[in-house]
């Protein structure tokens, strides 16, 4: 489950990690952050900004992607296929929430970054990593599944080079912060959960200070992002706020 | 306004005045106009150089033209006037037979860098003078064929949102480690002065523009969609 907490200008999306401290994204976590990020954009003003954070257990992970064994506990191959499918269509709207909301977004992320989690760490304008442990890598490729049409839209659209696109996405190469960073993947790299979160939050108020117009924000970043837009049914909106 | 020289094989546009070089009404069409007379005049072997006088380039639409408009409905029309004349210009940079530098000796803003953005080479002198596109400051969202050929034109996704969701500005040498500009000089008249030299060096190629103009169309398909330009195919010969 994720909660919000609101500290100033700043909304805080916190996954929780009582249930699972690898915050695997199944049916009730995927609905709790949708239903976070409808409340959190029904309070957007101009001068909000988001950061998510993920708390509990080891510590080591920010998300570790889909829940498979939610998925394998429906006792069929097809009745575990169709579960997956459930949660990547249902993830779809998430990561549609991410790109239309209309402040800029941070994630911090402070452990392990995998498949479906990395999809929701690249929902954010800025994704910033701990050093010291945990790696971002898309796995689909040893497990055997292809990508859903968003998730390859989202990595084309965050992964600039080429070579660095083939090797997370056909290759599940492991990248760590600094390698992230070198690859211009990862705004920057930190050497403690707490030393992340804190850039994390630092970067959100400074963004915050801004007090960007979130409409016009949200529509200019989706103007980055066309081939994501068009995969998420996204459309663009003409907004002239004042001149 | 703008002016017209010409050179052995180079064209040189220019920016006159030491203005704002802001791009009301009067400013895009002196522009359009001469690009057009370019264009009609071009030979194989012709280059453009682009430069303006001063210590701005260009800081993008007139705002105070729309804003002196009778009223706030007029006032949005005015710009988007403004939005809708621009992109001609863009298209006619973007399809001109010959290869087009431009020199950049001055902050670049908004409407006023989609004219370096839309050169094959940009250099930039470094020590004054900033790139920025501050739409997001101002609460403005981007004309669809900004954000094409600014998606084109920067490839690297942290530079891109820097510069289009950050507002962040751009010196020379940040733009050459971002990609975005070629090289940068230490005044305006260095700046300028290599210009001209990889003017000269391109006009020695003797390229057939018109086929310059297409393999440069091939190399930003949503920009040419968004500009309604369309590709053709030329041998000019074997």
């Amino acid at each position: 489950m994720c909660s919000i907490e609101k500290q100033g200008s700043l909304f805080i999306l916190i996954l929780n990690g009582e249930e699972d401290d690898q915050h695997r994204l199944n049916p009730t976590l995927i609905s709790s952050i949708l239903s976070a990020l409808s409340q959190i954009k029904s309070q957007a003003t101009a001068g909000s900004a988001l950061v998510t954070v993920a708390r509990g257990g080891s510590g080591n992970f920010f998300c570790n992607g889909f829940d498979f064994r939610w998925a394998q506990a429906a006792g069929s191959q097809s009745g575990a296929r169709q579960r997956l499918r459930h949660m990547s269509d249902s993830f779809r709207q998430v990561v549609a929430a991410f790109v239309s909301l209309p402040m800029p977004t941070v994630a911090a992320v402070s452990g392990h970054v995998a498949a479906a989690g990395l999809v929701l760490a690249f929902a954010h304008d800025y994704l910033l990593m701990r050093s010291d442990r945990g790696v971002m890598y898309m796995p689909e490729v040893n497990l055997g599944i292809t990508l859903p049409d968003y998730f390859a839209a989202a990595m084309r659209a965050k992964i600039g080079s080429p070579v660095a696109l083939r090797n997370v996405v056909a290759r599940g190469v492991k990248v760590r912060a600094k390698e992230g960073v070198e690859l211009g993947i990862v705004h920057s790299a930190h050497d403690s959960v707490e030393g992340t979160v804190e850039a994390a939050m630092r970067l959100g108020e400074e963004l915050a200070g801004k007090e960007w117009v979130g409409e016009s924000y949200a529509e200019i970043r989706k103007s980055l992002y066309p081939q994501m837009c068009s995969t998420l049914s996204l459309t663009h909106k003409l907004i002239i706020s004042k001149i | 306004m703008c002016s017209l020289e010409k050179r052995g094989n180079l064209f040189f546009l220019t920016l006159t005045g030491d203005d704002q070089h802001r791009l009301g009404p009067p400013l895009i069409s002196s522009i359009l106009s001469t690009i057009s007379k370019i264009s009609s005049q071009a030979n194989a072997g012709s280059v453009l150089i682009t430069t303006a006088h001063g210590k701005y380039f260009s800081t993008g639409f007139d705002l105070s033209y729309a804003r002196s408009a009778p009223s706030p409905s007029e006032a949005i029309d005015r710009l988007k006037s403004m939005v809708e004349s621009l992109r001609p210009v863009a298209a006619a940079f973007m399809s001109l037979p010959m290869p087009t530098i431009i020199a950049v000796t001055g902050h670049a803003a908004a409407g006023g860098l989609m004219l370096p953005i839309c050169h094959d080479y940009i250099l930039m002198r470094s020590d004054h003078g900033v790139l920025l596109m501050p739409e997001v400051d101002l609460g403005l969202p981007l004309p669809d064929y900004f954000a094409a050929v600014m998606r084109e034109r920067i490839k690297s996704p942290a530079a891109l949102r820097d510069m289009m969701l950050r507002g962040v500005k751009v010196t020379g040498e940040e733009g050459v480690k971002m990609k975005i500009v070629d090289s940068v000089y230490d005044s305006a008249e260095r700046t300028i002065d290599a210009a001209v030299r990889l003017g000269e060096e391109l006009a020695r190629r003797k390229w057939n523009g018109e086929v310059y103009a297409e393999i440069r169309k091939s190399l930003y398909p949503e920009s040419c969609q968004v500009l309604g330009l369309i590709q053709k195919q030329l041998v000019s010969k074997i």
